[in-house]
């Protein structure tokens, strides 16, 4: 049966292993979904315009950015983000670890979407040239331009280095 | 962001995607919505109905027959096209573009249908589908038809997919013997827009023959570099005769000048981008 086109719709997203089910507006964005009707804030907006990567975060095991997309879109999809990192205990994620011990932020604007860019690329590939990482955060921007050091944080958890 | 009022449904099957986008007026279909979602943010669209085709089980196959022939669904990613070996091995060029598109979130949403529907002219796939003589499956309510990609592109951001209908796959005939397939882009940022990009598909038997070279981000749609081709057809398979055929072909075009290139600088780029794609598709058809 065909389904009718409708302005709101319920959803079901499992956020960080937590289904939330709420009745949203079809124009609503992801990130504002998860921002505001699930209040996880760590999910930041930079551009709003699908460039700077600041509100990335992983939908079925690919890294998004979710200003681009609707939150109906995600509806029965699986979502992480960077609050899954850190465990229940506020044991940080080894990438936390590295950001924190190689310089890998400045202000943090950005950092919640380096991070899941970083997640996403290592569990693609867990031994990345230094090449392979810069291309997975191309769709990151860094205002501090602070590359060198989260690309240092991100080899140094990669196969072989020490965190 | 807050988007115009809209409403959305996400249909199981084409037949029910094609029933909504023919029975709603202002209907759009939308699949990684990476072009669709920033155009409606900007309210240079502004769909009354949104179309999710992103549901559609099988949409975003991708199919290599056992004679090279691929059919890539409308739905399949960049990132999907990027990563699969078959394509790798019959037509490398389409991973080696689909790897360098904006960036990897974007990869991993963005479609192929997206991108040829879209038809920005500073895309990547428009001209590389007209070099490797594609098909596209268009369904409408009256049932499918078959667009060659040389008569899929009518304008800038239009294309033959009228409205109520939906582009489902795109298909590429074989490779045949001695074939091969180039691409070579001046973009912003390394794997940013386009400024000027050419996609070449040679056959060498000795000498070239039946070159297809297009460029991109010259004009409304994919130009075909007809004088090129012909220069070349029947010319040694080398550098010196690339290079020779390509004089010209810059000020044949027409392109925009904006703040990224003048007019001039994209004819020159377009003649450089030209001999970079074809000698890749020499290189690739004497291997």
């Amino acid at each position: 049966m065909t389904p009718e086109p409708r302005h709101e719709q319920r959803i079901a997203v499992e956020l960080n292993g937590e289904t939330h089910e709420l009745e949203v507006e079809a124009r609503r964005l992801l990130v504002h979904f998860i921002r505001d009707d699930c209040g996880l804030t760590g999910t930041h907006i930079g551009c709003d315009t699908g460039n700077c990567g600041a509100c990335t975060v992983i939908l079925g095991g690919k890294a998004v950015k979710s200003c681009m997309l609707l939150a109906v879109q995600a509806d029965g999809a699986s979502i992480e983000t960077v609050e899954s990192l850190a465990a229940a205990n506020g044991e940080l994620h080894p990438l936390q670890r590295a950001f924190s011990e190689h310089h890998g932020l400045q202000c943090g604007y950005c950092t919640p979407g380096m991070l899941m860019s970083a997640k996403h690329l290592l569990e693609r590939n867990p031994s990345p040239t230094e090449h392979d990482v810069r291309k997975a955060i191309h769709g990151n921007i860094c205002r501090c331009t602070g590359y060198a050091g989260i690309v240092e944080s991100i080899l140094a958890v990669a196969e072989g280095g020490s965190v | 962001m807050l988007l115009s009022r809209v409403a959305y449904a996400r249909p199981q099957t084409i037949e029910e995607a094609v029933e909504l986008l023919s029975e709603h007026d202002n209907a759009r279909a939308l699949a990684g919505g990476q072009t669709l979602v920033n155009v409606m943010k900007l309210r240079f669209a502004t769909p009354d109905v949104v179309v999710d085709i992103g549901g559609i089980d099988g949409l975003d196959r991708i199919a290599v027959a056992p004679d090279g022939a691929v059919e890539l669904g409308a739905t399949a990613t960049y990132d999907a096209i990027e990563c699969d070996q078959r394509l790798a091995e019959v037509r490398p060029v389409l991973g080696r573009v689909a790897s360098v598109i904006a960036d990897q979130q974007v990869r991993n949403r963005g479609t192929i249908g997206g991108n040829l529907c879209s038809n920005d002219p500073t895309n990547h796939f428009p001209p590389l589908v007209v070099a490797l003589g594609a098909t596209m499956t268009i369904v409408g309510t009256e049932g499918e038809r078959h667009v060659h990609a040389a008569e899929f592109f009518e304008g800038v951001y239009m294309t033959a997919v009228r409205p109520g209908e939906l582009l489902t796959s795109v298909k590429l005939p074989p490779p045949v013997a001695g074939e091969g397939a180039g691409f070579a882009a001046m973009t912003i940022g390394k794997e940013g827009t386009g400024i000027v990009n050419v996609a070449a598909r040679v056959r060498v038997n000795g000498t070239v023959a039946e070159p297809s070279i297009v460029v991109g981000c010259v004009a409304g749609i994919p130009v075909s570099a007809g004088a090129m081709e012909a220069a070349l057809a029947g010319s040694a398979p080398t550098e010196a005769s690339v290079r020779l055929a390509a004089q010209g072909l810059g000020a044949a075009l027409d392109p925009p000048s904006d703040v990224h290139a003048s007019a001039d600088f994209r004819r020159h780029l377009a003649e450089v981008m030209a001999v970079r794609a074809t000698l890749q598709a020499v290189d690739e058809a004497m291997r």
